[in-house]
């Protein structure tokens, strides 16, 4: 650096601010004065070496240029908030970015308060307090959670819209760590009960929301989770505790859970009989469709972003399956004709989101990309029209076909999937 | 625990060697196909946790019966009482209009009422041609409706206002009365549209 660039302001800053403490007689020792200059001066300076940073503090924030927000979708109480996956890296989200689905609004209810009653077919009918089932052996598992409402409703065969973000079309996925205990253990506790097949998992917010959630599939790997990446849930995750059923559609993993009836048959709650359910086209209604297929969406690039130049860039995306590990997932950059291997990132967790990238040399064309994800049954992601052939075109729920971006010769980038159909 | 930790150790030799030894780690016999999964599977507790822990208290009967506020198919969980069509007139003209309608139809939110019966697809979802159980609306209504005063309506209010929304839509007669009994033998127009998942996974299986 030459002796012009030195920043001479920032110099004359500290010796003003500091002359002007001192003589106002609040700078005592040199620790006094470099708090001052890290609490008062400017955070942007012309060189970070120059001036001393800020000190410790007890609690962190992001980066002031860094604003990654949650999209909001309220109606009245049922409301909702989309997690901006364009703007996350690896698969955990941030806790405060983790997407939001009340049908009440969210509770404030005090951790030292909560209990939960689990009863029915069970040999002793227990409530527990958290300090309870916190003290129960503990597990932590890294899972993705999603809405079976991801991506649905977003376009049609007769509405194909090109101005969708990821974040508006598939925002309600995230994925954490989830800590607390295993249901199996807590069953093991009360005793279940010969002939029992169900459970009847309910919340303690306003729309007291409930769900019939398989005995088998609680036992298997669900659990009541008190922590996410680290620390308590957050209040919009349901703390104190909430149910937490990896590869299960989001709203069988009840939040603010209060009680939990072990059954012999479900019990037909609104949310799973009026809300929940897909209509198949041939007079049918599928109920009960709780496991998320295999999925994957690219990421980067999407709609609203440009590519500037030419050249080298690498599509990166998230793929997940309710049903296991991603075995495989495949990009495809000229509209599904044909498709190559991406690169997974490990550790490939099961019904976890995994991170996938493809270096791809973007030759400056009209360039539709794309992503199919395969799991561990074999199961590859289909195409629209596949779901369509399958489900008819009614199903709002369960939207799970190959995404598609288109890339102009402009380097714009919008929602590419009325291209192909 | 002991479990795991056999699991585990060959993926830490493999690390120590790895370290030491450059590329070796790769020609080493691989460590079992996910080791990380050993630290996230599992829900079995420690081979000497006790039978039960014991912790919690037992929930009697009267605090079980507080919360056990469900209602299934066969009408198990519906309390005494009992109300009409006329009576659930007033009921929803006083806590439902607002929110979906002089009739039902016209919202804002849910549409409640429509007659008309589907084959293929169904057009609306409302409690006429779509709710499966006429049992699920008792269960619903008094926990979570209206939904800015939940759990405000009385157990005879809520059967009244179920026995005029049925009536809305062409199920009840206008002479209808419901209570535990009466209630649960509705027979909802769409309940042999619902089947159960049949989705599976697999190669090859789009369903």
């Amino acid at each position: 650096m030459s002796g012009s660039d030195r920043p001479k302001l920032s110099r004359r800053a500290w010796i003003t601010t500091t002359s002007g403490a001192v003589a106002a007689g609040l700078v005592h020792t040199q620790a006094d004065a470099l708090r001052l200059v890290a609490e008062e001066l400017p955070q942007q300076v012309a060189d970070p070496t120059r001036v001393p940073g800020r000190f410790v503090s007890e609690i962190g924030s992001r980066a002031p240029a860094e604003q990654p927000r949650r999209l909001l979708r309220a109606q009245a109480l049922s409301s909702s908030s989309r997690t901006p996956l364009a703007d996350l890296m690896g698969v955990i989200t941030p806790s405060d970015l983790h997407f939001e689905r009340h049908h009440g609004g969210i509770p404030n209810i005090a951790f030292e308060n909560h209990e939960l009653l689990v009863h029915g077919m069970v040999d002793r009918p227990t409530v527990f307090r958290m300090s309870d089932l916190m003290r129960y052996p503990q597990v932590s598992r890294i899972r993705f959670l999603e809405c079976s409402g991801n991506g649905g409703g977003v376009y049609s065969r007769t509405r194909m819209p090109t101005d969708v973000t990821v974040q508006q079309m598939d925002g309600l996925l995230s994925t954490s760590e989830w800590t607390g205990v295993p249901v199996s253990t807590i069953l093991r506790e009360v005793g279940v009960r010969p002939g029992a097949s169900w459970i009847l998992a309910e919340g303690g917010d306003s729309a007291v929301l409930a769900r019939s959630v398989p005995l088998d599939k609680v036992m298997d790997d669900s659990i009541l989770a008190y922590g996410q990446n680290g620390e308590r849930l957050r209040p919009e995750q349901g703390y104190p505790l909430r149910l937490f059923n990896p590869g299960y559609e989001g709203n069988t993993s009840v939040k603010w859970l209060r009680r939990i009836e072990v059954t012999d048959q479900p019990t037909h709650t609104r949310e799973e009989t009026s809300k929940y359910t897909d209509p198949l086209g041939d007079g049918t209604v599928r109920q009960f469709s709780l496991t998320m297929d295999a999925k994957s969406v690219i990421t980067f690039p999407s709609f609203p972003y440009a590519l500037p130049e030419q050249g080298w860039w690498e599509l990166r995306g998230l793929a997940w399956s309710g049903r296991g590990r991603i075995t495989r997932v495949e990009v495809s950059t000229n509209g599904g004709r044909s498709w190559v291997d991406a690169d997974l990132q490990g550790p490939i967790l099961p019904k976890s989101t995994v991170r996938f990238r493809h270096l791809f040399d973007w030759r400056g064309e009209d360039t539709i990309i794309m992503s199919r994800a395969t799991d561990e049954t074999g199961y590859v992601q289909p195409t629209v029209q596949q779901l369509w052939e399958a489900r008819g075109e009614r199903t709002s729920y369960h939207q799970n076909h190959q995404r598609a971006w288109k890339i102009a010769r402009t380097g714009e980038v919008t929602f590419g999937l009325g291209e192909l159909v | 625990m002991t479990r795991r930790l056999r699991w585990l150790a060959p993926a830490l030799v493999a690390a120590v060697v790895g370290c030491g030894g450059g590329d070796t780690a790769r020609t080493t016999e691989a460590p079992p196909a996910n080791a990380a999964d050993f630290l996230y599977d599992g829900n079995e507790i420690p081979e000497h946790a006790p039978a039960r822990f014991g912790f919690g208290s037992e929930a009697s009967e009267a605090r079980v019966a507080l919360w056990d506020i469900d209602v299934r198919p066969d009408g198990v969980g519906l309390p005494p009482g009992q109300g009409s069509v006329s009576e659930g007139r007033d009921v929803y003209n006083i806590h439902c209009v607002a929110c979906h309608g002089p009739t039902g139809t016209e919202g804002p939110n849910d549409r409640l009422v429509d007659s008309e019966q589907w084959d293929d697809v169904p057009t609306t979802r409302t409690v006429g041609n779509y709710w499966p159980y006429a049992t699920t609306l008792y269960s619903y209504i008094r926990k979570a409706m209206p939904q800015l005063t939940p759990g405000i309506l009385t157990e005879d209010q809520v059967y009244a206002v179920i026995a005029y929304i049925l009536y809305m839509n062409e199920i009840v007669p206008e002479d209808a009365v419901m209570n535990a009994e009466t209630l649960p033998a509705v027979v909802m127009p769409a309940r042999d549209k619902f089947v159960m998942d049949d989705r599976t996974g697999g190669t090859g299986v789009v369903r």
